[in-house]
């Protein structure tokens, strides 16, 4: 395989059994797996004037699919392509600098392991389940619900990466009252963007089930770190990052 | 233990409440969900129940706050529990959703009160102010209280809505104030009678010296029905 990809270069391990259905089953924004209770950063952002309207929407979603999504996508990629999931945990921890936003990946993880195991059981998520009770990394978990769920590694890197800008996007219009039909352009405006990350976390979790997981991509928003300390001490808030 | 099969009971995974069982085979807690407009009196309902049955059952109560802690802070202040029986958990500003739509992390919750606490007996499950139409999922509590005032209009009733007319008990609270805010108590009574059925309704002035009595008693009614239940073979 070159190094440039695109989704044809990726369908040999896009293909699990299951097909398109069970896809929109996982990324289901109501898939109850604690996401609603989630800004993703942007709570801290609207307090701090930095999303105040439409574009800086746009703008904050854009970020965080290229740092944390892509790094989510690669995750998620790599646990659905078989990779260890514990040391797929280690590296997500790694690639995690912020304490707070750690506690929320695991505590999201554990979520979305009992909303798994109950929707797709499968001894790999029982293994993981037993191994990390307090809960691994939400990405890795996501991954192995997909695996599951007979999906693929692409498959999993796309929930992860449209949960990255679904889950602001919607707290944002809890947030600012703003037009859900704009929110909601806003998420269909970066859907090419999200085409490219989504492959180019499946193919770094491909890589990484064949080469070892230091391949995993390691993008940072150190904004996102920053803030989500800060809003981790706020004594009053909405959403819990 | 292994009875079952994860694949013929997730409930014990995921700690739902279809399963009287806890995973290790142990009776699991009643769960009761108190579910209510804002303002109608949950948290001191919760308070008062603790304070009833604290000596003859083992407690613990998760708070669903819509901005993080107050009512768990409100309970702690009080000390009504020891601070490690009672967990806040964060509704990202849609209460109902956490009890009803996504109730991953009032289950984690709960699990965790019955992991660290040991065996409890009964778990109180109070969900932030909302409206009329908020329940609780079967998945998450076996018998749902809900809180309304008699300060919030004496038409509540009336209105009916998924909380007044399904709930397993409905509380009228602040019957102290009737007089105050012209509220019409027999025409509350009816009004729920006609909406329920033959489902149970208190009145309740918790200003009053042992203002929570009908609720505790419901209470300890379930929880006497519960403990038959899950002991039967």
């Amino acid at each position: 395989m070159t190094a440039t990809t695109d989704v044809a270069d990726v369908a040999d391990v896009a293909v699990g059994a299951a097909g398109r259905a069970a896809l929109l089953v996982l990324a289901d924004g109501r898939f109850p797996a604690g996401g609603h209770a989630h800004s993703g950063g942007a709570e801290a952002a609207v307090k701090a004037g930095r999303v105040t309207d439409v574009p800086s929407l746009e703008a904050f979603c854009r970020g965080r699919l290229h740092t944390a999504g892509l790094a989510a996508a690669a995750l998620a990629a790599a646990a659905a392509a078989g990779a260890d999931p514990l040391e797929l945990d280690e590296a997500a921890d790694a690639r995690t600098p912020s304490l707070a936003l750690r506690a929320a990946a695991r505590r999201l993880g554990r979520q979305m392991m009992r909303a798994a195991r109950a929707t797709w059981p499968s001894p790999a998520l029982d293994t993981l389940a037993s191994a990390r009770p307090r809960g691994a990394h939400q990405p890795v978990v996501l991954g192995l619900a997909a695996r599951a769920a007979g999906l693929g590694p692409l498959d999993a890197a796309y929930a992860a990466a449209y949960e990255a800008v679904s889950g602001p996007a919607t707290a944002v219009v809890r947030l600012l009252s703003l037009d859900p039909f704009h929110a909601t352009a806003v998420l269909a405006r970066l859907a090419p963007e999200l085409d490219v990350v989504a492959v180019a976390g499946a193919e770094a979790g491909r890589r990484a089930s064949d080469e070892g997981l230091d391949v995993l991509p390691a993008p940072s928003a150190p904004l996102l770190d920053i803030t989500a300390e800060q809003h981790a001490a706020w004594p009053v808030r909405l959403f819990a990052t | 233990m292994h009875l079952d099969h994860p694949t013929t009971y997730p409930h014990r995974h995921t700690y739902g409440a279809a399963s009287p069982l806890r995973p290790d085979g142990t009776r699991r807690a009643l769960r009761i969900g108190l579910g209510g407009p804002v303002g109608s009196g949950k948290t001191a309902t919760v308070a008062a129940l603790c304070r009833a049955l604290r000596e003859e059952v083992s407690i613990a109560v998760v708070t669903n706050d819509i901005y993080t802690r107050e009512d768990a802070e409100f309970l702690l202040r009080q000390a009504v529990l020891p601070p490690e029986r009672i967990t806040a958990v964060e509704t990202g500003a849609c209460p109902h959703t956490a009890i009803r739509d996504d109730i991953s992390a009032n289950l984690e919750a709960v699990e965790d009160l019955e992991d660290g606490t040991g065996p409890l007996d009964l778990v109180l499950v109070e969900s932030g102010g909302d409206n009329l139409t908020a329940t609780f999922s079967k998945g998450l509590v076996d018998a749902q209280i809900f809180v309304i005032d008699v300060a919030g209009g004496d038409d509540i009733p009336r209105k009916g809505g998924p909380g007044v007319t399904t709930a397993d008990l409905l509380v009228v609270n602040k019957t102290d104030l009737a007089p105050y805010v012209g509220a019409d108590l027999a025409g509350m009574a009816r009004d729920a009678k006609a909406q329920r059925g033959d489902l149970p309704v208190a009145f309740t002035s918790l200003a009053a010296e042992d203002g929570v009595a009908p609720v505790r008693d419901w209470v300890r009614e379930r929880l006497a029905a519960w403990t038959a239940t899950a002991t039967a073979p």
